[in-house]
């Protein structure tokens, strides 16, 4: 009684200063934020005093199996959930926006619908909202397993995933709204910065917490990649982000360093999201979970030691080729390079040793749907981790940077590598965290790779053909030493390619749409009733004896 | 070279030697680790470890 007393102060109090800060504040954004803080300390103020109410109906409607396993599994599942929810939000704000770049009358004329403010929300739901939560479910299913221990600290691993889902809807919110501090996959502002970084702190103690009362006397190599993820974007946000508010009741900020070394500062932040979020965190699913749906130990553990010790002593250092021919120094701008290049041998090792796993059991690639998923990711990491380090060279760079191969570049990475890793570990862990024989149904996940597969390709490719076309073109000089096109000639030219970039992200969707109807009927207990993807064919007309021929 | 060093110049002359040599030695000292003789075993249970709890926690 006396906890549920304290603890409904706390969110009393919570729900106070968020409405003075409501009422004090002296733009609507912030104001606006500040109702969001305090609805939700609200929502916790209503739960807290009704716990058990809630928690049943929770329960009953995202069926929860009622026998719990030594593992602390609900919050995964909710994780699970919000992975396929803010994916199916991302991918379709990004078809939006592409189809806004073929199609410029779609920003609807309105300053909250266009390009600008969009933008930012798809790039941070696809990336902090579904690699987010799918980056926190594994990690806690992980850590428990591989530690063989319960989670520790199980009300703050609940404000670590229920903060952070706040944290997305005040980052989403506020990108419609406008606030923005203007810096690439760092653009919330202050007050929701020190949530996030509040909440990721919780997040360390939770997973720190949990490593220490392990049962098992070695610390797998998964969580070695979790643990560099966590602690390292822990360092990136808060040097990054050291802003000075104008005030405290607003939401704009300003940041202490300015010109190339705000420049420097938000691409070694900027990288490093790339290389400890979007590589390391993942890369912490693909060491645990390809191992255990191959049913193969990983390929070689050394290897394993080796490629992350490369990433960590090099990633860092590769910030500096985002500034080529910037005001930075230029020999700050060749180490970033020089750094790039080394990364991709590290690289490569890692996901040679995924795909030798396979070793011995490659024929799992045609007859299970989630180990081609799988082997396509990391198929997709080697490739990005190829094209990365030879666009950070300053001569390709000089063509590349600022044109859409970056963005094809970028996506063969997320769509390829992050967003199909994810999907084989959503598919693992359902049925298992749901108590289920198996999926509702496994050649749907073969539809969802192959609609996938070829999004990717048809994403992908057109960029290629954009970006390059867009490179030649700016720097087209004419006989008389003038530029020979316009700008507005060389978006004229990638209208076709625009064209096919929206249409395998529709196909990336769709795909998608196909993995969230699969994951439904899977929780909700069905099995479809289909033929297996692979069986021996029996010829009843062959299953016998040679009929002796008698002697002429 | 008579006039003072700035503080750039100092902390650039320690990244250009001891510095790096510092993150050379660490970095070798952990990637050779699990290499170093009669480490097979311990490698071996290591990648095997994930495989001792098949039943998922039920």
């Amino acid at each position: 009684m006396e906890s549920v007393v304290s603890r409904s102060g706390w969110w009393l109090a919570a729900l106070f200063i968020s409405t003075v800060a409501m009422a004090k504040a002296i733009d609507w954004g912030f104001a606006v934020h500040m109702g969001i803080f305090a609805l939700a300390a609200l929502i916790g103020l209503v739960i807290s005093l009704r716990t058990t109410d809630f928690h049943a109906a929770a329960r009953g409607i995202l069926r929860l199996p009622d026998d719990q396993t030594r593992y602390d599994d609900d919050l995964i599942r909710f994780g699970v959930i919000a992975t396929v929810f803010w994916g199916m939000a991302g991918f379709l704000v990004g078809l939006v926006i592409a189809l806004q770049l073929t199609f410029p009358v779609l920003n609807l004329g309105l300053e909250w619908t266009s390009f600008g403010r969009l933008r930012p929300l798809h790039t941070s739901a696809v990336i902090f909202a579904f690699g987010g939560s799918a980056l926190i479910a594994t990690s806690f299913y992980v850590v428990q397993r591989t530690c063989r221990a319960r989670l520790a600290f199980p009300g703050l691993a609940r404000f670590v995933f229920w903060g952070y889902q706040l944290f997305i809807v005040l980052a989403a919110s506020g990108y419609l709204l406008g606030i923005s501090q203007g810096k690439e996959y760092a653009e919330p502002e202050w007050y929701v910065d020190l949530w996030l970084t509040i909440v990721w702190l919780a997040y360390l103690a939770v997973f720190v917490g949990t490593l220490v009362k392990r049962t098992e006397p070695h610390i797998y190599v998964a969580n070695w990649f979790y643990l560099s993820f966590i602690l390292t974007v822990a360092m990136l946000h808060v040097v990054n982000n050291m802003n000075v508010p104008v005030s405290l009741f607003g939401s704009k900020s300003y940041p202490l360093w300015a010109g190339v070394q705000g420049a420097l500062v938000q691409w070694w932040y900027g990288h490093n999201a790339v290389g400890f979020f979007l590589t390391a965190g993942f890369l912490a699913m693909m060491y645990y979970f390809v191992p255990k749906q191959a049913q193969r130990p990983v390929y070689s553990y050394r290897l394993s030691i080796l490629h992350f010790w490369s990433l960590i002593f090099l990633y860092i250092w590769a910030g500096p080729h985002h500034l080529h021919y910037t005001a930075l120094p230029d020999w700050a701008q060749t180490l970033g390079m020089v750094f790039s290049v080394m990364l991709w041998m590290p690289s490569w090792g890692g996901m040679i040793n995924g795909l030798m796993t396979l070793n011995g059991a490659w024929d799992k690639v045609r007859t299970d749907p989630i180990i081609r998923m799988m082997v396509l990711a990391l198929a997709f990491y080697g490739m990005s981790t190829f094209e990365g380090p030879m666009m950070s060279v300053k001569s390709v760079n000089s063509l590349s940077h600022y044109t859409d191969w970056t963005i094809g570049h970028v996506h063969s990475g997320a769509l390829g590598w992050n967003g199909m890793i994810t999907f084989s570990c959503i598919y693992f862990l359902v049925p298992r965290l749901w108590g289920r024989e198996r999926l509702y149904s496994l050649r749907m996940v073969n539809w969802h790779f192959w609609l996938a597969t070829l999004g990717i390709v048809f994403y992908a490719s057109s960029m290629w053909v954009a970006g390059i076309t867009q490179g030649l073109m700016w720097r087209e000089y004419g006989a008389d030493g003038y530029l020979v096109n316009s700008f507005v000639e060389t978006v004229a030219a990638l209208h076709p390619m625009y064209l096919l970039r929206a249409f395998g992200g529709g196909l990336f969707l769709i795909g998608a749409g196909v993995m969230t109807y699969n994951v439904w009927q899977t929780i909700a207990g069905r099995l479809r009733d289909e033929l297996p993807l692979y069986q021996p064919k029996h010829d009843p007309a062959a299953d016998r004896p040679l009929t002796a021929v008698p002697a002429e | 070279m008579s006039e003072p060093h700035s503080t750039y110049e100092t902390l650039r002359h320690f990244a250009d030697s001891w510095g790096l040599v510092m993150l050379t030695v660490t970095f070798l000292v952990l990637v050779l680790w699990p290499f170093r003789p009669g480490a097979r075993s311990a490698n071996q249970a290591a990648k095997t470890m994930i495989f001792k709890d098949d039943g998922d926690g039920e």
